[in-house]
C-alpha cells in the first residue's frame, strides 16, 4: 500500500516544489545565463558584420535607380511593345523630358548614366550631354513667354497662379479665401522628390496647389509643386530668389496648347487668369509642342531606339541583371543571352580562381604530407624545433612573406641571380615568374602550406605507430603498408587541411594583386575593382555573393568532416 | 623511430668512391657551369672529389685532422679564388665533404635506423630527409633572405657585389632610418602608420578579447539553444573571405560614419579609428572564441562548485578560480586577434582613410605603387616581432599545460 501512494505523488525538491518542475526552472535559468553572456557579443556581431554583410548582398538585386530618377518614363515605358513598335511614343518622350529635367537640376542624371552604362556602353555620355542640352528647350519658350508678357518671367505671378496661401486651422481641403485646393499633387511630388535624393523630407499636409488652377493647367501645377518642394527642402531657398525652371515654361506651353484644358482654362478666375487665357490665344499660335523632336534635339541618343530599350529592360526595382553579368550573360527582351564575346571575362576568371586554387591546394597537400609526416614521426624534442620553421612563417606578417615573394621572383630577384650566377639561365633570358600564373601560386603555396600541415599534423599524431609496424610484420611492403594502412588514416587530415587551404585562397586578394600582374587575379580582385574603381556595385555585390556561396558551401563541408569546434589554432 | 641499436661497420672504398664521385660531378657541373665550362667543370670535380676522398681515408692523420684538414684547404681555396665570403662558402662546404666522408666510411648513417632495413630503404629514408628538407628551406627561405637585404646600402632588391663580398660599405641601416622617419628623405609615413597600427590593434583586440571571452564562457555551459548557429554566426568573419567582408562593411560603416559625424558631431578622424577598430575587433572575435573555448573543453567544472560551495560568490568564482585556468587561452586569442588587426589590410583599405593609414597598408601601397626598400626593413622588424609572439605563445602553452596537469582530472 505504501509504495504505490508513493509512486504517486510527484518527487518534492527541498523547498517543497516538486522536482520536474524544480529541475526545469533550474535549467531554464542556465539557459539565460548563457544567452546573457553570450548576447552582447552575438549582438555585436550581428550589427557590424551579419547585418552589413546582407546588405550588400541585398545590392546585388536591388536597382530602384532607374525607377527613382526617372518615375514618369518607367511608368510611361510600361506602354510601349518594344517587340513591335520601334520607338515609343509621346508621352514616354514627354515623361523622359520631365523626369531628365528634375534629375539633371538634382545632378543625378550621371549616377542613372553611370548605372545604364554598365548594361550598354556609351549611354553615360548621352545622359552627362543630356543633363546640360535639357534646360535650353524650356529657355527659348521662356523667351516667347516673355514677349507675351513679362510677368512670365517672375516666380510671383506662378505663385499667385497656383499657390493657394493656406491656414493650418482651416480645413485641408480649402485655402484661406475658400478656394478649393489639391493637397495630393504637393504630396506626391513631395514622394517624387524623396524618391530622387533618397531623403525624408515631410510637408504638412495642409500646403496645396489651387485646385482649379491644377485642373487647368496640370502638367505646369505638378512641375511648379516639384520646382517649390525642390528648391525649398532641398536648396533650402524660396523660389522667388532664382530664374523661374525652364521646365514649368514647356509645361505651360503644353497645357494651354492641350484642347483638353480648354474649357478648364476659360473658366479661370482670379488676378492671373486673363494673363493666361491671353498667352493661351498667342501660344496657340506656335507650333504644337512635340517633346519627340524636343528629346531628338536634346540628344540625338534619344531617337534611336537602344537607350529606350536600356531603361525599359532595367527599370525594374529588383533585377537579376547583375547575377546574369556575373556570369557573362545580360538581360535583353527575349529573356537572358550570352554577352558578346568581348565582354567575356568573368566566367573565365572565376574559372581560373578555381582552377588556381585546387592547383595551390594540391601543391600544398604534396608538400605539406611530408613535412606533416616527418614532423609526427620524429622525437618530440626534434619535432618542436622543426615546427618553428612551420610556425614562423604562419606567424609572419601576410605583407611581409608576399614582399618576401616579390624579392624573390623578380627580374632582378634573387632566385634569378642565382640562376644566373650559376649559369643556368642567360642573363637576357631571365625567367619570368612574377607578375603571371606561376607567381601567384608559388607565393600562395608558401603562404597556405602551414594552414595544411598543421590539421594533418594533429590527424598524423593520433595514428598509433603500431599499426604500420603490424603490417609489416605480416609480410606488408613499405608501399603496402603506407599506402593500404597509414595512408587511410591520414585522410581526415588531408581532407581538413584542403578545405581549409581551399577556402582560404578561392577569396585572396593581397598577394595576387601584388605578384599576380593580370593573368594570374582572381575573382576577389575583380570584386575590389567594381567596389574602388568602376564603382559597378551591384556586380561586385553580386560576384561577392556567388564567391560567398561558394564558401559556404565548402565551410558546410569543412563542418561535417572537420566540425567547427575543432578547429585548432597554432 | 628507434633508438639507435644498430652495430655499425666500415664501408669498403667501393661503396665511398662511387658516391664521393657523384658528389664531385654535381659540385663540378655547377660551378663549371657558372663559368661557362659544364663538362670540363664535371670531370674536374668527380677527379677533385674521389681524390679528397681517397687521401682523406688513407691518411696518417685522425679523423678530426684530416676534417680540419679539408676544411682549411676549401676556405683558402675559396678565398684565393675571389674573396672571404667565398672563403668562408668553401669553408662550409669542405667541413660538410670532410664530415660527409667519414659519415659514409664509418658507416654511421646506419647508427640510428633500424637493423633490417634493406639498402634501398636506407636509401629512400635519407631522400625522404632530403626532400624534407628542400620543403623546409621554402618555408623559410623567403623569411630569411629578406633579412639581410634589409640592411642594403643600395636601393636594389637584391644582393649587391658588395654584400656577398663581406664588404661593410656594402650595408647600412638606411632603410631603418626611412622607417623610424629619421633620414633626411623620408617622409615619415612609415612611422605614422606604424603607430596608427599600435593604437587600432590593441583596442581592436581588448573589444574582441572581452565580448569573445564572455561569450566562450556562455557557449561551454551546457545547455546553450541553438549553439551550433550561434557559433555559426560568431565564427563566421573568419570564415567569410575578407574582401566580401570589406565589401559589406564598405557600404555600412560610410553609412554610420555619415550618421557618427552629422548626428553625433564627432571629429572625422575619431569616426575614422571608431570605424577601423570595430571593423577589426570583428574580425579577431572568432580566434578568441576558438582559443578560449578550447580551453574551457578541459576546464574541471567541480572548481567553480567548490569555490562556490566555499561561499565564494560568481565574480569572485569567476576572476579567482575560471580566469586564472583559462588565462593562456584568454591571451593566446588576444594574440590571435592582435596579429589579425595588425596584419589586415583589406578592410582597413575599403573603410578607412588616409588618415588611418596602417603598417600593412603603407607596406601594401609600398609594394603595388612606389616600390620602397624599406618594406624590407619594415618586414624584418615585423619577422622579430613574430618570433616575440610565437616565443610568447610557446611559454603560454606550456604554462597551460602545467596548470591543466595540477587541477585534478
Amino acid at each position: 500500500m505504501m509504495p504505490e501512494q508513493t509512486s504517486n505523488t510527484p518527487l518534492l525538491a527541498a523547498d517543497g516544489t516538486p522536482l520536474r518542475q524544480s529541475l526545469s526552472r533550474s535549467l531554464r535559468r542556465q539557459k539565460l545565463r548563457a544567452l546573457f553572456l553570450i548576447a552582447p557579443l552575438l549582438v555585436f556581431v550581428m550589427l557590424t558584420f551579419v547585418v552589413p554583410i546582407g546588405n550588400m548582398l541585398f545590392r546585388s538585386v536591388q536597382n530602384d535607380i532607374v525607377s527613382n530618377i526617372m518615375p514618369h518614363t518607367v511608368a510611361a515605358l510600361e506602354n510601349w511593345q518594344a517587340e513591335t513598335e520601334p520607338l515609343p511614343d509621346e508621352t514616354a518622350y514627354k515623361a523622359a523630358f520631365f523626369d531628365l529635367f528634375a534629375a539633371a537640376k538634382a545632378k543625378e542624371h550621371t549616377k542613372l548614366g553611370a548605372r545604364l552604362n554598365y548594361e550598354q556602353t556609351g549611354i553615360s555620355s548621352a545622359f552627362r550631354k543630356s543633363g546640360r542640352a535639357i534646360m535650353k528647350p524650356g529657355k527659348e519658350l521662356a523667351k516667347t513667354f516673355q514677349k507675351i508678357d513679362p510677368a512670365w518671367g517672375k516666380a510671383e505671378t506662378f505663385i499667385a497662379l497656383f499657390d493657394a496661401s493656406f491656414d493650418a486651422n482651416f480645413d485641408a481641403n480649402f485655402d484661406a479665401s475658400g478656394k478649393k485646393t489639391n493637397t495630393s499633387l504637393n504630396q506626391s511630388q513631395l514622394a517624387r522628390l524623396n524618391q530622387l535624393k533618397g531623403e525624408q523630407y515631410i510637408v504638412p499636409e495642409t500646403k496645396g496647389i489651387a485646385a482649379d488652377a491644377a485642373r487647368a493647367l496640370p502638367m505646369t501645377a505638378r512641375e511648379f509643386s516639384y520646382w517649390t518642394l525642390f528648391t525649398e527642402l532641398e536648396k533650402n531657398k524660396s523660389i522667388t530668389e532664382g530664374k523661374v525652371w525652364e521646365a514649368l515654361y514647356v509645361a505651360l506651353a503644353d497645357d494651354l496648347q492641350n484642347p483638353q484644358n480648354a474649357a478648364a482654362i476659360a473658366s479661370l478666375s482670379g488676378p492671373i487668369a486673363s494673363l493666361v487665357k491671353t498667352s493661351a490665344r498667342e501660344i496657340s499660335q506656335q507650333p504644337r509642342i512635340d517633346y519627340t523632336k524636343i528629346m531628338g534635339g536634346v540628344n540625338k541618343g534619344w531617337s534611336e531606339r537602344i537607350i529606350w530599350e536600356t531603361i525599359k529592360l532595367h527599370s525594374s526595382v529588383y533585377t537579376g541583371g547583375y547575377f546574369l553579368n556575373a556570369v557573362d550573360m545580360r538581360k535583353t527582351l527575349d529573356g537572358p543571352a550570352i554577352q558578346p564575346e568581348s565582354k567575356q571575362i568573368l566566367l573565365n576568371l572565376f574559372q581560373r580562381t578555381v582552377k588556381m586554387s585546387l592547383i595551390i591546394t594540391i601543391s600544398c597537400i604534396l608538400l605539406g604530407y611530408p613535412i606533416a609526416w616527418l614532423l609526427a614521426n620524429l622525437p618530440v624534442r626534434t619535432s618542436n624545433i622543426l615546427m618553428i620553421l612551420v610556425l614562423l612563417p604562419f606567424w609572419t606578417s601576410l605583407l611581409v612573406r608576399t614582399s618576401a615573394w616579390k624579392v624573390m621572383l623578380q627580374q632582378q630577384g634573387v632566385i634569378n641571380e642565382v640562376l644566373v650566377w650559376l649559369g643556368i639561365v642567360a642573363t637576357d633570358n631571365r625567367l619570368e615568374i612574377i607578375n603571371n600564373q606561376i607567381g601567384t601560386i608559388t607565393a600562395m603555396t608558401h603562404i597556405l602550406l602551414p594552414f595544411m600541415i598543421l590539421p594533418m599534423y594533429s590527424v598524423m599524431q593520433t595514428i598509433p605507430p603500431s599499426y604500420v609496424r603490424a603490417a609489416k610484420s605480416l609480410g606488408a611492403t613499405n608501399w603496402t603498408a603506407f599506402w593500404r594502412v597509414y595512408f587511410p588514416q591520414s585522410i581526415p587530415g588531408i581532407g581538413a587541411g584542403s578545405i581549409l587551404v581551399f577556402i582560404l585562397a578561392i577569396g585572396y586578394y593581397i598577394t595576387p594583386e601584388i605578384v599576380g600582374g593580370t593573368d594570374g587575379v582572381f575573382i576577389s580582385n575583380r570584386i575590389a575593382y567594381h567596389i574602388s574603381r568602376s564603382l559597378n556595385w551591384g556586380l561586385a555585390a553580386a560576384l561577392g555573393a556567388i564567391l560567398l556561396a561558394v564558401v559556404l558551401v565548402l565551410y558546410w563541408a569543412y563542418d561535417k568532416i572537420v566540425g567547427i569546434d575543432n578547429v585548432k589554432l597554432g | 623511430m628507434m633508438a639507435a641499436t644498430t652495430p655499425i661497420s666500415r664501408k669498403p672504398l667501393s661503396f665511398v668512391l662511387p658516391i664521393m664521385g657523384a658528389v664531385g660531378l654535381l659540385v663540378g657541373l655547377l660551378i663549371g657551369t657558372s663559368n661557362g665550362i659544364s663538362g670540363m667543370g664535371a670531370l674536374i670535380g668527380v677527379v677533385i672529389f674521389t681524390a679528397i676522398c681517397v687521401i682523406a681515408i688513407r691518411a696518417p692523420l685522425n679523423e678530426k685532422g684530416v676534417r680540419w684538414f679539408i676544411t682549411a684547404a676549401f676556405f683558402l681555396a675559396g678565398w684565393g679564388l675571389n674573396n672571404i665570403a667565398l672563403g668562408l662558402l668553401g669553408g662550409f662546404i669542405g667541413a660538410f665533404t670532410g664530415w660527409f666522408i667519414f659519415w659514409l666510411y664509418e658507416g654511421r648513417y646506419r647508427a640510428k635506423l633500424l637493423p633490417y632495413l634493406t639498402p634501398a630503404q636506407v636509401f629512400w629514408h635519407y631522400s625522404f630527409r632530403v626532400i624534407c628538407g628542400a620543403i623546409f628551406i621554402f618555408l623559410i627561405s623567403p623569411i630569411i633572405v629578406v633579412m639581410p637585404l634589409s640592411f642594403n646600402a643600395q636601393d636594389f632588391f637584391t644582393f649587391t657585389e658588395k654584400m656577398l663580398a663581406l664588404d661593410p660599405a656594402g650595408y647600412s641601416l638606411k632603410h631603418y632610418a626611412d622607417f623610424l622617419g629619421i633620414r633626411d628623405d623620408s617622409n615619415g609615413e612609415w612611422i605614422r602608420s606604424f603607430w596608427n597600427s599600435l593604437i587600432i590593434a590593441p583596442l581592436a583586440t581588448l573589444i574582441s578579447v572581452s565580448l569573445g571571452t564572455l561569450a566562450a564562457i556562455g557557449l561551454s555551459q551546457s545547455h546553450v539553444p541553438a549553439k551550433r548557429i550561434i557559433m555559426a554566426i560568431l565564427i563566421s568573419p573568419m570564415i567569410v573571405p575578407l574582401i566580401i567582408s570589406a565589401t559589406g562593411m564598405f557600404f555600412f560603416y560610410a553609412t554610420m560614419g555619415n550618421f557618427m559625424e552629422l548626428q553625433l558631431g564627432l571629429n572625422k578622424d575619431l569616426v575614422g579609428y571608431i570605424k577601423v577598430i570595430l571593423a577589426h575587433a570583428v574580425l579577431g572575435i572568432p580566434f578568441v572564441i576558438i582559443t578560449v573555448t578550447a580551453t574551457l573543453v578541459g576546464f574541471d567544472r567541480s572548481l567553480t562548485q567548490a569555490a562556490a560551495s566555499m561561499g565564494a560568490g560568481p565574480v569572485t568564482t569567476f576572476f579567482k578560480v575560471q580566469m586564472p585556468l583559462i588565462f593562456p587561452g584568454v591571451i593566446s586569442g588576444g594574440l590571435f586577434a592582435f596579429i589579425t588587426s595588425f596584419d589586415e589590410v583589406v578592410v582597413v583599405m575599403f573603410i578607412g582613410s588616409a588618415s588611418q593609414k596602417t603598417l600593412p597598408w603603407q607596406m601594401f601601397l609600398g609594394l603595388r605603387e612606389q616600390i620602397s626598400p624599406t618594406i624590407l626593413a619594415v618586414a624584418t622588424i615585423l619577422v622579430a616581432l613574430s618570433i616575440a609572439l610565437l616565443t610568447t605563445l610557446e611559454l603560454l602553452r606550456r604554462r597551460s599545460e602545467r596548470l591543466r596537469g595540477m587541477s585534478p582530472a
